[in-house]
This record gives C-alpha cells, sequence and structure tokens, in this order.
C-alpha cells in the first residue's frame, strides 16, 4: 500500500510568524499533535509538536508569570528540515522510518508542495485492519514448521471447511527458530471445525496461545 | 394480582434451528424448562406464550432491505450468495425455513416480557429465547439474526420513555447491542467477556465507552482467558454496582449467555456453577435497590446444552421466584429422561464437581490482570464521582 492512499489530505499547517499560542490553539480545537510550518511560496520549512511545545511553554497555565512563552514565533521552536516522505512511498516504509527515527509524523512532499500528512494513529489503523480485527471473527494461531509451501497445506483446511478468512499474519516462533506462527482470523464465531481439521492435518493449534499454560 | 415472575415460552420458540449440527441449539430452552418442572419450581400459570415482533417492532433497531432478506431467504427465494452481505446464508447464520418468522418469535418474546415487566403484571419476567446479542442493524451476525436486546430496548424508550441498563455476561462481547446505543445517552450497555484476542467477535475493549453524547455509557469489561470464579464475580458485582449507581435505570435487562463455563466448547473461561448461581441473584438484588425490582432476563450463547445451559438457565428463574439456591441431586426423572439422548454424561447434582479441573498455571496473574482492567474501565465514573 502506498502511502497516498492512507495520507491526510486536509492538512493544517502554520506560517514561522506565528506563535506558539497559536500553535497551542490550533492543536487543541482540531485535537492534532504535528503541524508543519510553511514558507510564503509553500514550501514546508519546519515542523512543530506537542514536544516542541512543551518544551517552551509551563506545563500548567496556573504557574504563568511571563506570558512572553506564548508570544515566541514558531520559527524559534520547531524542527527545521523535518524528514519528510513522498507520496508513492510503501506504508510499511513509513513505520520503518518513525520507528527509526522516533518520530510520530511524516508531512509527505510532491514537487516541493506539502500534499499530505501520515501520523502513527493512521498508521496504527492501518495495522488493525491489517489483523482483521475491525470485523467480528475468530482468531486462530497455528505453529508450522518453517517449510516452503506450507501456507498451501494450512490454507488447504480452510478451503475444505468453506471458512472465510480476514486477515493471515506470519510472525517467528520465539521458542523455536524451526518454525513460524501463523495467526489466522475467521469471520465464523464456531472455529471448532477449522480448528478439529487443522489438528487433523498433523498442525499444532494454540487457541488460545498463553505462554506457560498449555491445556 | 401481581405475579412476582414469569417466564415467557412456546414451542415456536424452538423454531429458530440453523441445522442439527449447528451449536446454536434452543434444545436448551425445553431442557431447562423440564429441570425446574420436575424440580416443582414452575408451575403452568407461570408460563406466558410470546407473540411474534411486528415488521414495525423489527424496524425499531433493524434495516428494512435486511428484514426483506431474511424474509426471502426463510422462502427459498433468495438467489444463492445474495444474502452474503447481509450475513445470511454464512457458516454462522446459515438459511432455514421461515428464518424471518422464528427469529421474529424471538424477539416478541422478548418484547412480551417487556411488557409484563412494565405494565405492572410481574416483577420480573424470563425470555430464554432471547439474547440475540450479535445481531446488527442490517447483517445477521455470531448466530444472530434479529438482535430481541435492541429491538427491546427501542421498544422501552418508545413505548415507556425507560432509562435502560443493558448487563451481558455472555463469554462473547456483546457488539450487536453496543453498537445499536453507542450514540444514545439514555441507555446504558455493559458487557463482562472474554477478550477479543482470539475470541469471536474480537471487540469489547475497554476503551469502546460510546460517542458523542453517548461517551461514557458504555462499559466492556474484557476479562482473560481462563478466569475463574472468584475473579469473574468480583469484576461482575463490582461493575455492576457501580454503573448501575452511576447509570440510575429504570429498568434492568440482563443478556444470560452461559457460555463462560469451563464445559463450554466455544470459549476459554473457567467459570463454574457457581458463577450462574450468583449472576441472577445479585441482578434481582441491584433491580430491587435501583428500578423498584424491574428487571428483564434474556437468554444467549451456551454450547454445552446438557452439562450446563439447564443448570445455568434454571437458576434465573429460581433468583426471580427467591426459591433459595438448590443443592444436591437433580431430579432423578430428569436425568433419565435427557441422559438417553446425551453424548456426554450429564452432572447429576446441581453443583459441579470438585475439582472440576487441573489447576490453572499463572492464576494470580491472570486474577491482577483483570482487577487492573476493572479499574481502568471503573475509573471514567470514579474519577467523575471525586470531582
Amino acid at each position: 500500500m502506498l502511502i497516498e492512499e492512507l495520507m491526510i489530505k486536509d492538512v493544517i499547517t502554520l506560517s514561522p510568524e506565528n506563535s506558539v499560542k497559536d500553535a497551542l490553539t490550533v492543536m487543541r480545537d482540531r485535537k492534532i499533535r504535528h503541524l508543519p510550518i510553511l514558507s510564503a511560496d509553500g514550501t514546508v520549512v519546519g515542523i512543530v509538536t506537542d514536544r516542541n511545545l512543551k518544551d517552551v511553554v509551563p506545563p500548567s497555565i496556573s504557574v504563568l508569570k511571563d506570558s512572553s512563552p506564548y508570544e515566541t514565533p514558531l520559527a524559534e521552536v520547531m524542527t527545521r528540515n523535518p524528514i519528510t516522505g513522498h507520496p508513492m512511498d510503501f506504508v510499511e516504509e513509513a513505520a520503518v522510518i518513525f520507528y527509526d527515527n522516533k518520530i510520530g509524523c511524516l508531512p509527505i512532499i510532491s514537487n516541493n508542495k506539502l500534499v499530505g500528512i501520515i501520523t502513527e494513529t493512521d498508521l496504527l489503523y492501518k495495522y488493525i485492519e491489517l489483523t482483521g480485527a475491525h470485523q467480528p471473527g475468530s482468531q486462530i494461531e497455528v505453529k508450522v514448521p518453517n517449510t516452503p509451501g506450507i501456507l498451501f497445506e494450512v490454507s488447504k483446511v480452510f478451503h475444505e471447511q468453506k471458512s472465510n478468512v480476514l486477515s493471515v499474519l506470519v510472525y517467528p516462533d520465539k521458542e523455536n527458530d524451526a518454525n513460524k506462527i501463523l495467526v489466522i482470523r475467521i469471520n465464523s464465531m464456531n472455529p471448532l471445525k477449522v480448528i478439529q481439521g487443522l489438528k487433523d492435518s498433523g498442525f499444532d493449534v494454540l487457541w488460545p496461545n498463553v505462554p506457560g499454560i498449555h491445556i | 394480582m401481581k405475579k412476582d415472575a414469569v417466564f415467557i415460552f412456546s414451542e415456536e420458540q424452538l423454531g429458530y434451528s440453523f441445522s442439527d449440527s449447528h451449536p446454536f441449539n434452543q434444545k436448551r430452552i425445553l431442557l431447562t424448562l423440564d429441570l425446574l418442572k420436575k424440580s416443582g419450581a414452575i408451575v403452568d400459570d407461570d408460563i406466558i406464550a410470546p407473540r411474534m415482533a411486528t415488521d414495525e417492532e423489527l424496524l425499531l433497531a433493524h434495516d428494512n432491505k435486511f428484514i426483506d432478506i431474511v424474509k426471502k431467504a426463510g422462502k427459498g427465494e433468495l438467489q444463492e450468495d445474495a444474502g452474503i452481505v447481509f450475513g445470511i446464508g454464512t457458516e454462522d447464520t446459515p438459511i432455514f425455513k421461515n428464518m424471518h418468522e422464528a427469529s421474529a418469535m424471538l424477539v416478541g418474546g422478548t418484547l412480551t416480557a417487556v411488557d409484563e415487566v412494565m405494565q405492572g403484571r410481574a416483577t420480573y419476567a424470563l425470555n430464554l429465547g432471547g439474547g440475540l446479542h450479535h445481531g446488527f442493524h442490517g447483517r445477521a451476525s455470531g448466530f444472530c439474526v434479529y438482535n430481541d436486546s435492541s429491538v427491546a430496548i427501542k421498544y422501552l424508550q418508545k413505548k415507556y420513555g425507560a432509562r435502560v441498563l443493558y448487563i451481558d455476561t455472555d463469554a462473547h462481547h456483546g457488539d450487536g447491542v453496543q453498537w445499536s446505543f453507542y450514540d444514545d445517552p439514555t441507555v446504558c450497555t455493559l458487557s463482562i467477556h472474554e477478550t477479543g484476542r482470539y475470541l469471536f467477535p474480537g471487540t469489547g475493549a475497554i476503551t469502546e465507552r460510546g460517542n458523542g453524547t453517548g461517551y461514557g455509557t458504555s462499559f466492556n469489561f474484557p476479562i482473560d482467558a481462563f478466569t475463574e470464579d472468584d475473579s469473574f464475580l468480583s469484576i461482575y458485582k463490582t461493575a455492576i454496582k457501580e454503573v448501575t449507581e452511576y447509570f440510575k435505570p429504570d429498568v434492568i435487562l440482563t443478556q444470560n449467555g452461559a457460555d463462560a463455563h469451563y464445559f463450554d466448547p466455544l470459549t476459554h473461561l473457567y467459570g463454574t456453577m457457581d458463577i450462574y448461581k450468583e449472576i441472577p441473584r445479585i441482578a434481582r438484588e441491584i433491580a430491587e435497590e435501583y428500578c423498584e425490582g424491574r428487571w428483564i432476563a434474556v437468554g444467549g450463547g451456551g454450547y454445552d446444552i446438557w452439562r450446563v445451559v439447564p443448570r445455568a438457565w434454571a437458576h434465573i428463574w429460581l433468583a426471580m421466584k427467591k426459591i433459595p439456591a438448590p443443592t444436591g441431586p437433580l431430579p432423578q426423572d430428569w436425568l433419565s429422561k435427557w441422559q438417553e439422548q446425551s453424548p456426554v454424561k450429564l452432572i447429576s447434582t446441581w453443583e459441579d464437581p470438585v475439582p472440576l479441573y487441573e489447576p490453572i498455571p499463572r492464576k494470580e496473574e491472570i486474577n491482577d490482570k483483570n482487577a487492573q482492567m476493572l479499574s481502568k474501565a471503573l475509573h471514567i465514573i470514579r474519577h467523575q464521582q471525586l470531582n
């Protein structure tokens, strides 16, 4: 999936001349945490996040004696030259960038113009969709040997049981490198026939999978 | 004269049947009623036949198109696969003959129960044919076609102007009812269920608290797989007490799925008959204290129909009749009658054998996690009351 399919296109921005107070107000009213800062010609020159603002203003209005921090221009508090992305980057790349750089958003730039923004929250929702957890379903985990063709063998069981699969995830078995764990969501309240089918085909079904409890 | 309790039942409720091999089996109701009769706890005069819900009533909580699809499916007039987007003709809710009439009959049973209580003919009413909490506005899901509780709550609002507290102790999240009233501040939904990590439908996190003006009137208590009686009951008691005090309902509707039991094949909770003895008695006390007694109870899930559901559901009626919870052997004539049909050996006493299962590793951690969940889920109430 490409970032352009996921990004928010209607981006709220401010200019370097706007004040810290402006930024706080916009963030509160629009319930957002990231503001790209644009110069007069529309170029992204910086980014202001809730973290930048915490550095300059006291945590509570009540301790405020001096109002000057609120008047500070954003040019002085923004992160300059932020990391940006392109609409045709892959969503997975964005996730890696967030993780490696410990950042929470990416302004998306095309032809030197801001065309969108993507945040951790948007990525997280995409992840939820990938796991199938946004639709009613049951989750089954199957421990399989890490060998070619194994997914075919497992999926045969779902085919035989006419089971509608919502999602499939694969992750490594922490206890044994020679195995993989398949996490499969099906849109049925009754996974018993599928589980029996998997067991009959010799697969190790973990349902549920709680470390230290093998029943 | 006002009765203390009425039991809604007719043979027509047994028409809601997907197939002989489907886990959802209304024979449970027959088994329960027969157990109560043979225990001398119910007489014919306590039983009221349900009516069928009208289309107008179904429309309170369901989409016109969906109702049409169900009607056509039940008459064999549906093109193959045409019902799939409505959840009709799927593995969970396959098509069966007269499925509209059978489903509307279960809804009508809950409406009959509502009328008995709200018109003061009975303090409590029980419709074990109801509790189909997964039914959505425009789609069947999780063995449920029409959602009797959603329709009944709308009916309670419209006809009686009542504030309703819905309490769901089925092992699966009561998603259909929750989403029906997610934006509505005059209905409070409370569901205790196994976490959606593995179990259908997957929703029911503590963060699902309602939306817009309905924020703060949806409560979820997801408990871990392998949760046992003591943890289950402590969460139930605390949750029901604090939420009722906070919401101040006019009437309580409880959904009594009996699938949190150790024997239940579809879930991973480790409840015993003790929770089913306590759940309705506590619900009754709460209804007495906050709603002048008004309490309507419906059935729900429960897939060990031989060893678990009859005893568990009998306890609801016994609680309504204020009959002390029985102990010791079940009526011999009940056991001998049904043992012939049962594929498993029936439990011969009101209590479960002790111990019912091997001790659970990590029990303390599971209890601790559940307790932490409870305090997070109730934080919104406790915090508000401090201010």
